[in-house]
């Protein structure tokens, strides 16, 4: 349970085509991530799937089911928003029953669904608490909370995460990622961050523009990126492309030397890691080049080096930035 | 959490309102608790200390418990009203339409009425039984006999008065307060499965809590003090309240004393009500 089909799924707020027109099938159990710059329209998708925006054509189905007019309630999914769009004046307790009470489930079922729920997420001792008493963290909790005791087929999630510090903000990712294996239910997950893509994704979807550029496993992405769009995307640092953008070629996948190689350039700025350093490097008519030594680099600012891609890691591209080959 | 001194410096930067206020409201009250003890008619030399024989003669009044019942039955009814009307107003005007932003500016306009002047309008030119609209209306669809509103219904016509001129207060209060309801509040309440009806009374409502209780508070205040509409269609006699009774205490027979014994016993009430009131809101409204 819990298959999403988009069919030539198209949307406009007025004159603005905010998505043109997605394909796309999510299968039984998958976590995929949506993930693209800010304002590609991500959100937009999430909540066409939701029930959130009507669509402009196309066609959403569920598990077989048409529910391209289903109210957003009765679509079996369960939505974490991004500032979690908690109900303030209820307690936590209130928050997660109210999608309970909606169903007008029987209130002794309510109150085992919450303790059950409650103890899943740590969240035992502050269900009295009203959502304005809690930190970042366990208000996201309670979001959540309150997806999963519906037991959805699909839980949608909108950035969930952006509004956390760095540390909370990987606990949050595993835990989400726990929950996952637990519940086994579908999860889509929007996200602008493509570490955080990478790191949960089954399957990712790029998305540009409203348009999806390509749909992969987080390897196949940084393997086999589609485009020029994909290859910058995906992988941190970004790809470097050299020759008027037809060839690309990933940080750590340049191999250097102070004697001989391909490219030679100047080093501009190092960045140390400890696992890893960054050398950015002035390439001449190639521009600027992004290098991941590994280790510390016995590199600095100043010094001439050389830089070989490896063997079958440069990427190619026609002039409008589709991969050759 | 303040400092000591800035603690201090905030009592002092609040010292001259709060003596002004001390000034303001204090002083008033203290005379008028002064007064009502005292015997003090402007048609007798005779003065001097009378006890609680004022409250006495202001409660055994032939008309004080028909004034007391008239003043409730008014302040509850408007209230009613007013918060009724005013959310359903608000959640209209919040609503996307052409013309939306004159429309705000008109409806506030009933406020700005003297109420001596809206009170004329509507005793002469909408509820007169010969030149009153709704006489013709009432005729116009074929009535032999039209309502002769304050002679028949003083109570209602009163009421429905004092009721337009407050219905945009609340309305106004009460749509700034929905525009303050997060969005994703709505959204988050369709995806749990909450239709319209579920999603005002659950997220609506409990939001608007607080600003109905400042409402409620507000016109309380105002409501018992209504003078000029009952004045203006003479239907004191029969619709009067207790600010009519005091008047007419003070007016008609010049007694100072008995008439600062039920101004106080007003401000009683006052506090009652809106005590009463406010316990109900935050009791129904606030989960
Ligand atoms: N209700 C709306 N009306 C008009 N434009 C909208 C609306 N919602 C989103 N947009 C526009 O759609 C584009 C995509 O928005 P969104 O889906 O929120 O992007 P993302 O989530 O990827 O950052 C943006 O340019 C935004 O301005
Ligand atoms: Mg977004």
């Amino acid at each position: 349970m819990g298959k999403i089909k988009l069919n030539k799924v198209r949307k406009a707020f007025g004159e603005a085509v905010i998505i043109p027109g997605a394909d796309l099938e999510i299968k039984e159990g998958e976590f995929i991530v949506f993930v693209g710059p800010s304002g590609c329209g991500k959100s937009t998708l999430l909540r066409l799937i939701a029930g959130l925006e009507d669509l402009t054509s196309g066609k959403i189905e569920i598990d077989g089911r048409d529910v391209t007019d289903t109210a957003p309630g009765s679509r079996g999914l369960a939505m974490v928003f991004q500032s979690y769009a908690l109900y303030p004046h209820m307690s936590v307790r209130n928050n997660i029953a109210f999608p309970l009470k909606m169903a007008k489930m029987p209130q002794t079922e309510i109150d085992a669904k919450i303790a059950k729920a409650a103890k899943t997420l740590n969240l035992t001792d502050y269900l009295d608490r009203k959502p304005g008493q809690l930190s970042g963290g366990q208000r996201q909790r309670v979001a959540i909370g309150r997806a999963i005791v519906r037991s959805p087929q699909g839980f949608l999630f909108d950035e969930p995460l952006s509004n956390l510090d760095a540390a909370l903000r990987v606990n949050m990712r595993l835990e989400i990622m726990q929950l996952h294996q637990d519940l086994k239910a579908t999860m889509v997950y929007v996200t602008h961050d493509q570490v955080e893509a990478m790191t949960m994704a089954d399957r990712i979807v790029v998305l540009n523009r409203g348009n999806i550029e390509q749909v992969g496993t987080p390897l196949e992405l940084y393997n086999k990126p589609n485009s020029l769009f994909v290859a910058g995307f995906i992988g941190s640092p970004k790809m470097n492309f050299v020759e008027g953008n037809t060839i690309g070629v990933r940080p750590e996948h340049l191999d250097i030397s102070d004697k001989k190689g391909e490219w030679q350039g100047t080093v501009k700025l190092s960045e140390h890691l400890g696992s890893d350093t960054f050398l950015h490097v002035d390439g001449g008519k190639r521009g600027q080049l992004t290098v991941r030594a590994t280790g510390e680099s016995q590199f600095g600012p100043g010094n001439k080096i050389w830089m070989t891609p490896q063997k079958g890691r440069l990427h190619h591209f026609d002039a409008q930035g589709r991969a050759t080959k | 959490m303040a400092t000591s001194h800035a603690q201090k410096v905030g009592r002092w930067a609040l010292a001259p309102s709060l003596a002004a206020l001390t000034v303001w409201a204090f002083v008033p009250l203290a005379i008028a608790i002064y007064f009502a003890f005292l015997r003090y008619n402007l048609q007798s030399d005779n003065t001097g200390w009378f006890g609680l024989n004022n409250f006495y003669y202001f409660v055994n009044d032939p008309y004080f418990y028909k004034d007391l019942f008239n003043t409730v039955a008014l302040v509850l009814s408007v209230l009613a009203i007013t918060i009724v009307g005013g959310t359903g107003l608000a959640i209209l005007l919040d609503q996307p339409f052409w013309g939306r932003g004159i429309v705000r500016v008109l409806m506030i306009s009933p406020f700005f009425i003297m109420p001596t002047v809206s009170s004329l309008v509507w005793k002469n030119l909408l509820m007169h039984p010969v030149f009153g609209l709704f006489a013709a209306i009432q005729r116009f669809f074929g009535a032999s006999h039209v309502l002769d509103w304050f002679g028949t219904v003083p109570l209602l016509s009163v009421i429905i008065i004092v009721s337009w001129q407050w219905l945009p207060y609340a309305a106004l209060i009460l749509l700034t307060a929905l525009q303050s309801l997060d969005l994703e509040q709505k959204d988050a309440s369709m995806m749990d499965g909450a239709g319209p009806v579920s999603f005002f009374r659950y997220i609506v409502l409990p939001h608007l809590s607080r600003p109905i209780t400042v409402v409620i508070l507000i016109e309380t205040i105002f409501l018992l003090n209504v003078f000029a509409e009952i004045k203006v269609t003479s239907v004191g006699g029969f619709a009067g309240n207790l600010t009519y009774l005091v008047a007419s205490q003070l007016n008609e027979a010049t007694d100072i004393g008995e008439a600062a014994a039920g101004g106080l016993i007003a401000v009683v009430l006052a506090n009652l009500v809106s005590i009463f009131l406010v316990r109900i809101v935050g009791k129904n409204l606030g989960t």
